[in-house]
């Protein structure tokens, strides 16, 4: 017996939008968030103990966000869970079992609870893909999602002279908040070179008419670097960082069109904080266990009613694809009106319909103009580390690769232990694979790095108990692979 | 000073003042506000790192600030492996470096 009509995990652009859409349709709504704030990353915001006078000057679309907060604290239909843990999703004949633990991050003794419901929405969003340079792990040294959260989230400025590097429109938000954060960025280098990004930008220009607000967006954030004087590099990126034991400086580069580094353009640029996001990595976990197929490129498959290849299993946001704000609000719309038993064609959703198309062609030339290139191994060094939590260097996957010969998944990250750290490779996982993979073809098991099948750190004293039993004597933390630390 | 608190002067967004909080860190009291994690209170003091990794001895602190990475992992009040940028402070934390030895021969049997 289900106690929801419709159950939404992440309480992100997605899943605010799926939320009041399956109200709208009459659904009983509950969300849950892992955060103690609703928002997800787009809108991270000053927490309640703390509020901002003027906190939409980080925004884009911060009245949106507010229309879903009086949404959600106006109805009693509609519950917001906070603080919710979702661990691991269970696949069984009766339906998708989601089991939650409530109460502090990687807290003891925290409440278990197992939640059923008629339709389960799936809005986990993604995180940033930052691939390893030299030097990466050095302190001062953060994603660009990191940077942006500090200082949406908390006023924290990573730094006094910041480099921003990877590729993507993201690097321009970021740009931004770390500028109103009263740092400098002295630089943001591109990896896409000038020629990629007008061949992908300026080419059929009347498919973006349905996107003007998102291009007036980017032309504003072109003012900002000219009034603001900051360098925007095409073509460029960070190859190496540079310290003891924090940053000091970071060496860019030229990148040819595979994101070689052009030998002999390399300069090195002052900083105390670099900032790298080379794109992003669906956060694909709980629709792996809900069971739900992926395509080629590793996305949450979905059809016209953002219907999953599991029954009343929905998906939302990055997870199909990364898309940004307007398409996972978009998505999230009419994910939640046809999860609450409507259908895609309903005039009700004609609007979103029609963005969730513009704004999935407009997510197009955005992956094309600033895919990963192939080169970036080339600037690797034997003794970069790659896996970052197991300590797991370039030099040694290459050698393990060579030596064993071994073209499966499984057994090479059991060999190397990359992939095997506390993150379970959501950090490493894919640039394990790009260096791995002979040829660029997969491997002989068909294993990703992706599968995990806890989501989120449970302690092993939480796990032995039933579900809704309190107790606050548990210590020892379990990972999906099972060891415990 | 590298990584800071942007100061209450120059903020556009102009948060509200906060209750103040402290954590003990390594034999020393750091002051923060209510509503800022473990690693906003350490980075508002400019101090950059709080784990030490257990093959290299290397220092690690903030890197995703999603609560993906676990690399800011940190020991608080006795409970090991809590992500410094997810746990908001609620005054008076007794937060531990997290470093983990990987065992040594003599220790096994």
């Amino acid at each position: 017996m289900a106690e929801v009509d419709v159950l939404i995990i992440g309480a992100g652009p997605a899943g605010l939008a799926a939320a009041t859409s399956a109200r709208r349709a009459g659904a009983t709504v509950r969300v849950l968030e892992a955060s103690d704030e609703s928002g997800g990353q787009f809108w991270r915001h000053l927490p309640a103990t703390r509020p901002a006078g003027d906190e939409q000057r980080l925004h884009h679309q911060w009245q949106r966000y507010q229309q879903f907060r009086s949404a959600v604290d106006a109805d009693p239909a509609l519950t917001l869970d906070v603080g919710a843990h979702v661990w691991a999703i269970e696949h069984r004949d009766d339906g998708v079992r989601v089991n939650v633990v409530y109460g502090d991050v990687d807290g003891t003794g925290r409440r278990r609870e197992s939640v059923t419901a008629n339709g389960l929405i799936l809005a986990t969003g993604a995180h940033d893909r930052a691939l390893p340079v030299p030097g990466w792990t050095l302190p001062g040294v953060v994603t660009a999602g990191a940077a942006q959260a500090m200082a949406k989230g908390e006023r924290i400025a990573i730094g006094e002279r910041v480099v921003i590097a990877g590729a993507g429109p993201f690097l321009f938000p970021v740009t931004d908040s770390v500028q109103k954060s009263a740092s400098t960025v002295v630089g943001v280098y591109e990896a896409a070179r000038i020629r990629r990004l007008a061949r992908h930008w300026l080419t059929r220009p009347w498919e973006l008419r349905s996107a003007t607000s998102k291009m007036a967006e980017f032309a504003a954030y072109v003012g900002i670097h000219l009034r603001g004087r900051i360098p925007y590099r095409p073509g460029w990126g960070v190859v190496a960082i540079n310290g003891t034991d924090r940053v000091e400086s970071a060496t860019v580069a030229r990148l040819d069109e595979q994101w070689r580094p052009v030998a002999g353009t390399e300069r090195t640029v002052p900083c105390d904080a670099v900032c790298l996001g080379h794109g992003f990595t669906p956060r694909l976990e709980l629709a792996i266990a809900a069971g739900c197929g992926l395509s080629r490129d590793r996305f949450v498959t979905v059809d016209d009613g953002q219907r999953t290849s599991v029954p009343s299993v929905f998906a939302a946001g990055e997870i199909t694809g990364i898309g940004g704000v307007d398409l996972a609000l978009a998505e999230g719309e009419i994910a939640g009106w046809v999860a609450a038993g409507g259908a895609p064609s309903d005039s009700q959703l004609v609007a979103a319909v029609r963005a969730r198309a513009a704004f999935t062609r407009f997510a197009r030339r955005i992956a094309d103009a600033h895919r990963i290139g192939s080169g970036w191994t080339d600037w690797l060094e034997p003794s970069t580390m790659v896996c970052r939590c197991e300590e797991v260097d370039y030099g040694t996957l290459l050698a393990v690769r060579r030596d064993t010969e071994s073209v499966g998944l499984r057994s090479l990250k059991l060999t190397t232990r990359a992939g095997l750290g506390l993150c379970q490779g959501r950090i490493c996982g894919r640039s394990v694979e790009c260096i791995l993979a002979t040829d660029g073809v997969g491997f002989a098991d068909g294993a990703s790095t992706d599968r995990r099948p806890i989501a989120a750190p449970i302690r092993l004293g939480e796990l032995s108990r039933p579900p809704n039993f309190v107790d606050d004597d548990d210590q020892s933390t379990t990972t999906s692979e099972g060891k415990s630390v | 000073m590298s990584a800071r608190a942007v100061p209450p002067a120059q903020d556009p967004v102009r948060p509200h003042p906060a209750a103040a909080v402290e954590i003990e860190f390594e034999g020393r009291t750091y002051r923060g506000v209510l509503g800022q994690s473990i690693a906003g209170i350490l980075l508002a003091n400019d101090v950059v790192d709080w784990r030490t990794t257990s093959v290299h001895q290397s220092p690690r602190g903030l890197f995703c600030g999603i609560g993906v990475c676990f690399d800011c992992v940190v020991t608080v009040d006795g409970v090991s492996d809590v992500r410094a940028c997810q746990r908001r402070v609620r005054g008076g934390e007794h937060v531990e470096r997290q470093h983990i030895s990987p065992p040594s021969p003599s220790q096994e049997h």
